[in-house]
């Protein structure tokens, strides 16, 4: 499965507001649904997202089980410098999943 | 479908639906079965041939003689040709593959052909849509012809028209093929569903592809 989307604008002008838009494939179990047999299915979830910027953290979310699967996550930052964005999401059953983009603001 | 959908549906980066396609293209270009063959090695790039394929199926196939949908000539071109093992219906595998597909056909007219080899099918198809069945004695007619527009358990009855598929449908929280929906709706009128891939469902599919000509091609879709 193809894992992330990611779409951070490749140029940017110092000091403008940029928007970044993530899309990570999850089931996103909850943990309250249970099998035809009656055994609960465990949860798995992710937990943590985090989004730094030239290694500062400059974005972060916790995510609870009420979150529908393939989870889409927005939100804008300030250009400063050029660089690169990581991003990391972490969740249950040692999930962990990391994608950087480079940006370039001039 | 609301204009938040629709605008989900047109941005590349927040359709869900792109996540199967892009698992899709590396399926096309990686190696598989005895034969050891890609898609790609023998249909080579699938932005320019596959172009409109997936608008123009169901298909007819010579060989078995009646007309085949997108994710049964997938199957057969692994089986002859890749010497591989089938995808079972709605694998991921399967669903990646047919997204990335469709996702070439996106605006193109919907066009199947219809001549003397697809016109039994398709009148077979439109048999069936405008047979009544299930518990509840209901043909599809009834109401994604008689009442579309209008609502069932909150949601708007649509058309019909199956302009989208595999599209993503946020109740099921993943991609699905056209068939799945229509087992869904089978299931609603409480009728024994068919079977994935049996020729009645196939044959429905054509007429509703059929009843929808010229209408542009949108998959991956998004709808609620």
């Amino acid at each position: 499965m193809a894992s992330a989307l990611i779409n951070v604008p490749p140029r940017a002008k110092r000091g403008e507001i940029i928007e970044i838009k993530t899309l990570i494939s999850h089931p996103m179990e909850t943990g309250y649904r249970r099998t035809q047999l009656g055994g609960a299915i465990p949860r798995d979830i992710i937990r943590t997202f985090v989004c730094t910027y030239n290694g500062t953290e400059i974005f972060r979310a916790e995510l609870h089980p009420a979150i529908a699967a393939n989870p889409f996550i927005a939100f804008s930052t300030v250009a400063t410098e050029s660089g690169t964005l990581a991003f990391q999401w972490t969740g249950d059953r040692g999930f962990s999943e990391t994608e950087s983009v480079a940006i370039t603001v001039d | 479908m609301s204009r938040e959908t629709r605008a989900m549906q047109d941005d590349d980066t927040a359709n869900p639906g792109m996540l199967w396609v892009l698992e899709g293209e590396s399926l096309w270009n990686k190696k598989t079965g005895d034969a050891g063959r890609a898609c790609a090695e023998c249909h080579g790039d699938a932005r320019a041939s596959m172009k409109g394929v997936a608008a123009r199926h169901p298909a007819f196939d010579a060989a078995r003689g009646r007309p085949v949908t997108l994710e049964q000539r997938v199957n057969l071109c692994r089986v002859d040709r890749q010497k591989a093992p089938p995808l079972a219906y709605e694998s991921k595998e399967l669903l990646a593959l047919t997204a990335y597909l469709a996702r070439q056909s996106r605006g193109v007219p919907i066009d199947v052909a219809i001549d003397q080899r697809t016109q039994p099918f398709l009148d077979a198809g439109r048999a069936t849509f405008y047979r009544r069945q299930g518990q509840l004695n209901l043909a599809c007619n009834q109401c994604h012809d008689d009442n579309w527009g209008r609502r069932l358990a909150g949601n708007v009855v649509p058309q019909a028209h199956p302009t989208g598929y595999p599209l993503y449908r946020l109740e099921w929280q993943s991609l699905g093929s056209l068939q799945r929906r229509l087992r869904g709706c089978l299931t609603g009128i409480r009728a024994e569903p068919y079977e994935y891939g049996a020729a009645e469902l196939v044959d429905l599919e054509l007429f509703l592809m059929w009843r929808a000509r010229g209408m542009p091609f949108e998959a991956p879709a998004v709808r609620p």
